[in-house]
């Protein structure tokens, strides 16, 4: 069973542990180099990737504000095909769901295909409180439940581990829980991947509960569509005798041909690939070929909340394609676990104080925050979500949520700032002061010889007090000995 | 309240008052037909196998890429004979991880993603069938090469199960190095027809 993130701290403290550890730095940016340079040459081959974006963009944002129909129009079709629908709006319920049909099948294990929404919902560890083991199916998922670790990236959960951590994994765990690695194991990829295919084929062939996630829903046809690459989607999708997906409510898409666009944007902005090695689609039962028992459970669990944002509701137009994770500079270097959530990075942290709400919890509150706002991630997103634009509301949505009568001493501060920028007399005041204060600590520094400069101009090492947060990461540089308008004055704009 | 009927409620009271239509553009692609040499090389860059071969020498092509004494399934339907198949007549996915290669038939290929989908009627089988053997030998006729991904969805019927193949199974899972071969077949190979 893996951990879960039930109990994270807030993110700068989880980022500061992260920042600290040196295997865990190299891993990253090895790994997000790497697939940043495979998505832009497969990006660069498509000559209309723009107009492909825009086009993605507005169907989703069409569903999205016309969410109701298209679900109504998505249960007709799964129902005619033979599927149930189940609803969920909490992620007990949709874990409700799984449990009782298992049950009904008097099994204890199901095989998983990799699903953010079934992390979302922490549906192994609700089913494990019930005696039913889930098992992880993807390899960079089963590296992360065998090493009873937490996911850190969306597409590749184990990208913080390396080749030797995960053949150590392999060879302690996997005899535990099932056909044991092989003796002569290497840390070769291939060799690893191999491990994988054996150890995960017994529990395959015998499987007789499948769980899935989607990645999109075609309402008109009640298609459901998993796109992977290993071939464990299509053994869960197809062996076992029944099959339950958790699909959240924002996946649906109103008609086939509207994959068009979303299976030509997913695989290139996810894997970096021009199409991921598997792409599965079945709608409801097929008499004679695959499950034939099939459920659907459609999720709620924070998305109607989204929804009711408007700035925040196109973060539910996301693919799950991670593009956003990849190139930004805050996640290559924290990796995914200092987000505290199943979604890390620029995506993450406007959609879970988006789905959880603000004002609540600090470790939420704080993830607005998590980003430089840099625009990166606004640039990779297929689907065109403005990542920075949300981030900047759902910042004000936080303090907002902080009021109280009392102000803290950022607002103080801010306040004080308004009323000497709100005065030319009052800026000359602090302008002079501040002139002083410089020339002060450029005397202190000369006699301790603590002389750091950047650029010519003297740094300040730390502010003592409230102060010190704001230098433990950035270089604060002693304030100039004459301002901008005392020189003016001095030299007639520079004429003297 | 049901959760179905809180879950309409609560999205019909999120987008209240923002019901405007969206203008969705249309794809704008020229109708091209496919290139079969780009399918080719396409198909190639996934580390699959692609041979070509004339109407008459498919059959050749098939006993060619087949090891000598393998196992082989075929599904109903497919207009090719292969020497010492067996039939797929309800086989267990037990009976076909005894099996060493299937060979079936598609629907539909795509040039420039070298992407073959198969729609599990006659011909191509059911779905665990090119799933769970091993080798999977594929025939593509030159006149099922399409352009792009649009122009394959447009072909497909979505009453019908697809399966969208690119490639033998693979992983990128460690350190993002990519590995041919985890629990789909290992070894793709293309008969490519015309």
């Amino acid at each position: 069973m893996s951990r879960t993130f039930l109990g994270m701290p807030p993110f700068p403290a989880a980022a500061r542990e992260a920042l600290a550890d040196p295997q865990l730095r190299s891993n990253l940016a090895h790994a997000t180099t790497t697939i940043r340079a495979k998505r832009a040459a497969v990006v660069a081959e498509v000559d209309d990737w723009e107009s492909l974006r825009l086009r993605a963009a507005a169907i989703k944002d069409d569903v999205l504000l016309h969410l109701d129909e298209h679900l109504l129009r998505l249960e007709e079709s799964l129902t005619a095909r033979g599927a149930v629908v189940h609803w969920a709006r909490t992620a007990e319920e949709a874990s409700a769901v799984v449990a009782e049909v298992a049950r009904a099948h008097g099994v204890d294990e199901v095989v998983k295909v990799k699903s953010m929404a079934t992390q979302e919902v922490e549906l192994n560890e609700h089913l494990a409180a019930q005696g039913i083991s889930a098992w992880e199916t993807d390899l960079a998922e089963l590296i992360v439940q065998l090493g009873d670790d937490l996911p850190s990236h969306i597409l590749v959960p184990a990208i913080h581990r390396n080749r030797a951590e995960i053949r150590a994994i392999f060879e302690r765990e996997m005899g535990r829980v099932g056909r044991p690695a092989p003796d002569d194991l290497t840390d070769d990829p291939a060799r690893l991947a191999e491990a994988a295919r054996l150890h995960l084929r017994e529990k395959f062939l015998r499987a007789k509960v499948g769980v899935s996630g989607a990645n999109f829903a075609v309402a008109d046809s009640g298609t459901l569509v998993v796109v992977e690459s290993e071939g464990n989607g299509r053994m869960c999708l197809t062996l076992p005798e029944v099959l339950v997906s958790v699909v959240g409510i924002e996946k649906v898409v109103p008609s086939w041909t509207d994959l068009d666009v979303f299976l030509t944007l997913l695989p290139r902005s996810s894997t970096g690939e021009r199409m991921n090695p598997y792409t599965s689609t079945w709608s409801g039962v097929t008499p004679g070929d695959g499950p034939q028992e099939v459920h659907v459970v459609l999720l709620d669990n924070g998305r109607s909340r989204a929804l009711a944002d408007e700035v925040g509701r196109q973060a539910l137009r996301c693919i799950r394609c991670s593009a956003c994770l990849n190139v930004c500079p805050v996640y290559e270097r924290t990796g995914g676990h200092a987000y505290g959530s199943v979604y890390p990075g620029p995506i993450g942290a406007i959609l879970n104080p988006l789905l959880k709400g603000v004002g609540h919890d600090e470790q939420t509150d704080s993830l607005p925050y998590a980003s430089t706002l840099c625009g990166a991630c606004f640039e990779a997103c297929p689907v065109r979500i403005d990542i920075p634009s949300v981030l900047v509301d759902l910042r004000a949505q936080v303090v907002d949520a902080h009021r109280s009568g009392v102000p803290g001493p950022e607002a103080l501060a801010m306040r004080a700032a308004a009323a000497t920028f709100g005065s030319g007399r009052r800026l000359a005041a602090a302008e002079r002061a501040s002139a002083l204060a410089g020339r002060a600590i450029d005397a202190v520094a000369r006699i301790t010889h603590r002389d750091r400069r950047v650029g010519g101009r003297r740094l300040i090492g730390r502010l003592p007090g409230p102060g010190a947060g704001w230098t433990d990461a950035r270089d604060l540089p002693t304030p100039p000995e004459e301002s901008f308008r005392a020189w003016w004055k001095r030299t007639d704009g520079g004429a003297r | 309240m049901s959760a179905r009927d809180e879950i309409l409620g609560a999205v019909r009271e999120a987008v209240a008052g923002c019901r405007g239509p969206v203008d969705v553009p249309p794809l704008d692609r020229p109708d091209r037909d496919g290139d079969v040499d780009l399918f080719a090389d396409r198909v190639a860059d996934y580390r699959a196998t692609v041979v070509r071969c004339t109407p008459d020498g498919v059959e050749a092509a098939l006993a060619a890429a087949l090891p000598e004494g393998a196992s082989v399934v075929v599904p109903d339907g497919l207009p090719y004979v292969v020497a010492g198949a067996v039939a797929d007549d309800g086989l267990t996915p037990s009976d076909l991880d005894a099996i060493t290669a299937v060979v079936t038939a598609a629907t539909v290929a795509i040039a420039t993603t070298g992407t073959i989908v198969l729609s599990h009627g006659p011909g191509e089988g059911r779905r665990v069938l090119t799933l769970v053997p091993d080798l999977h030998v594929c025939v593509v006729r030159a006149d099922q090469v399409v352009d792009d991904v649009p122009a394959a969805v447009r072909r497909l019927d979505p009453a019908r199960p697809t399966t969208w193949i690119s490639g033998p199974s693979a992983t990128s899972d460690i350190e993002l190095s990519r590995v041919e071969g985890v629990h789909g077949p290992r070894t793709l190979h293309v008969v490519l027809v015309g």
